[in-house]
């Protein structure tokens, strides 16, 4: 049985245009030990997936479809059973580590918060194991920094900090929404190694949040590709970067403004995709790309298109798309 | 303060005094003289004062930082946050004063300027700021937010204003009827070409531009960066971009700093950086960006496996 089992997930949001699907039908499943990439530009649905599986959608939000977790059914849980998942079987990792963290406790306490609150540890306990975790994630001389506040720290060392929060309660699972997104290049792969390490040396499941294919291709195992509320390419990385089957998947990677040689004097425009995000509340009927892709027919408009298997049979690679035909076989720019 | 004139007269002795004595702004060249030139730049900010009978302590965000972008081309500066980039930035756009050191732009020393002089010489170097959603008045319809630096230079009709908004409106791709709208009616990318826009309506010479695509999605980054190099290449306009991006300097500029600790520690083109970086913090830099690598955190994750396992307590 895997770890987390997503079928059919939809969530509608109460905009002031009126309902919005911002999730329109989402399947995956994950196993203990891997790694799920979730990629993606604003407004895809990938951020509101993530806190559908914590149970922390805005109150208007309905959601529907089913998330099974170890076979339990998380969607329609009431809030005290949510408070007893979150924190302890699923962590989670945010993008910001100022806001994440409270400015007016010290770290200690609060990486102490979940062991205390889930485990029922007492207070000498919870700062002892507190200790070890922020030990772990690398905090310099963490015995003589367990009392200092937030601000005392950089942001990389307060990133390292909310994952010391999110892995005290040895959580199955843990979602990474853009952990590195808000600190420099330099930090952010410490960071990313930090994360990868971790979910190796536990045995966790990972769903990593990222708007950048870079990061996705480095650390994870399967993605998801999400443009519009769905899923419009999935499978093994692997495959999806040797392929890159649909249209939008090409197109983010073509846009991408590279370290690639060029030479002196010569400016190359970035090729780029035309129009910009659809607004949820106004996505088309049909495939929700279908405005902005160079290869649109009549019927793209109409019907959202189905999912078609690509590659050898069960290796689990997927495109929405009609028109895979009429691409060309390779990448023009992956050379 | 006394000690900042007397550094800064140091610093000005740098270039020729012709034979009347006078300033010469102008020091003879082969080439002609750059659009903008930077001398032995520093910037302290004294920290709150710790100990009473003890000078405050300061922070040394830019230090001894020289350097000239000729017309038409571009300079990027890179760094980590805390090297000094949005100090240099500042400091260029005379937002800033200088502890040392000078700017020079089109030959004047924009710190030397007195106040009317300086509010006249900003139509030739405007700013693109990182967010678009903070950088415009929310309260403010499109036509305020884009006339606003010509109402800074004062004496324009209110149709030309309006001529010239709706000129630069096109310019970066809108359309003037977007004039009327307010900043929450546009997509995150649209706002910064409106931002783009209120920097261009005064035909500026040089645009600092901090970050100006990084709150952007990645499709929508590359319609902006083509946008600027359009620009460039149409008006010749040089910029001075700041990232933390290397990638993103590669395509815009043909030369780079690299600050570290608010000094200069590496310069050259990106390629060369790229290939040959010698200071220990580009390497980083360079090795950090993430490239297109499949199966890199599984080969990582093998060689783990390898290693014993921490003990948890």
């Amino acid at each position: 049985m895997p770890l987390l089992e997503v079928s059919d997930l939809r969530i509608r949001l109460q905009t002031h245009h009126g309902a919005a699907d911002a999730v329109r039908g989402i399947d995956f499943t994950l196993q203990r030990g891997e790694t799920l990439g979730l990629v993606g530009e604003s407004g895809c649905g990938k951020s509101l997936t993530a806190l559908a599986l914590m149970g922390l959608l805005p109150e208007a939000a309905q959601a529907s479809g089913s998330i099974l977790l170890d076979g339990q059914e998380l969607l329609g849980l009431d809030d005290a059973a949510l408070c007893r998942l979150r924190g302890n079987r699923i962590g989670m990792v945010f993008q910001e580590p100022m806001t994440a963290l409270n400015p007016v406790h010290p770290i200690g306490d609060q990486v102490a918060e979940p062991l205390r609150l889930h485990r029922g540890m007492d207070r000498a306990a919870a700062r002892r194991e507190a200790l070890a975790l922020l030990d772990r994630v690398g905090i310099a001389d963490a015995a003589r920094r367990l009392d200092a506040y937030p601000h005392q720290f950089s942001g990389g060392q307060r990133q390292r900090i909310t994952i010391a929060m999110a892995l005290a309660c040895g959580p199955d699972l843990l979602i990474a929404d853009e952990p590195t997104t808000a600190l420099d290049v330099t930090v952010q792969q410490q960071i990313l190694n930090l994360i990868n390490d971790l979910v190796a040396e536990r045995a966790m499941a990972l769903i990593l949040i990222s708007h950048d294919l870079g990061v996705i291709s480095q650390n994870a195992d399967r993605m998801l590709v999400m443009y519009g509320g769905s899923v419009v390419e999935s499978g093994p990385t692997q495959a999806v970067f040797s392929t890159m089957a649909h249209p939008y998947t090409r197109g983010l990677f073509a846009a991408r403004p590279q370290l690639a040689p060029r030479r002196p004097g010569e400016r190359t425009r970035l090729s780029t995709i035309a129009g910009t995000v659809p607004e949820l509340a106004d996505l088309p009927a049909g495939c929700p790309f279908a405005g902005r892709c160079g290869f649109t027919v009549a019927a793209c408009h109409t019907t959202p298109p189905p999912p078609v298997q690509l590659g050898t049979l069960g290796a689990g690679h997927m495109a929405r798309c009609i028109r895979l035909d009429a691409m060309p076989a390779t990448p023009e720019d992956s050379a | 303060m006394n000690s900042t004139t007397t550094t800064d007269l140091i610093a000005d002795s740098a270039y020729p005094i012709s034979a009347t004595g006078q300033f010469d702004s102008n020091p003879p060249t082969d080439s002609p003289p750059p659009l903008l030139q930077v001398t032995q730049l520093a910037r302290h900010y004294p920290l709150p004062r710790t100990q009473l009978f003890q000078p405050p302590q300061q922070v040394k965000a830019l230090q001894g930082v020289d350097f000239t972008v000729a017309a038409g081309h571009s300079l990027g500066i890179v760094g980590e946050s805390g090297s000094g980039k949005s100090t240099l930035a500042r400091l260029v756009m005379a937002l800033d004063t200088p502890t040392a050191g000078a700017v020079h732009l089109l030959g004047r020393n924009l710190h030397r300027l007195p106040a009317a002089e300086l509010r006249h010489a900003r139509r030739d170097f405007q700013m693109v700021f990182q967010d678009p959603y903070g950088s415009l008045d929310p309260h403010h319809p499109v036509e305020r937010i884009v006339t606003e630096p010509l109402q800074a230079q004062g004496a324009t009709s209110r149709a030309e204003q309006r001529e010239q908004a709706a000129q630069a409106l096109a310019q970066v791709g809108l359309r003037s009827t977007d004039l009327g709208k307010y900043p929450h009616e546009f997509s995150g990318g649209q706002r910064q070409r409106i931002a783009i826009a209120r920097a261009l309506i005064t035909r500026p010479r040089l645009i600092v531009a901090d970050e100006p695509v990084s709150a952007l999605d990645v499709s929508v980054q590359a319609q902006v960066l083509n946008l600027m190099l359009d620009l460039q290449q149409q008006f010749g306009i040089t910029y001075l971009l700041i990232s933390h991006d290397l990638a993103v300097v590669n395509h815009l500029c043909g030369e780079v700093l690299v600050l570290y600790q608010g000094r200069i520690v590496e310069r050259g083109t990106p390629q060369e950086l790229f290939h040959h970086a010698q200071h220990p913090y580009t390497r980083a830099l360079v090795n950090a960006v993430p490239r297109i690598e499949p199966g890199r955190a599984r080969a990582r994750r093998t060689l783990m496996a390898g290693k014993a396992p921490r003990p948890m307590v």
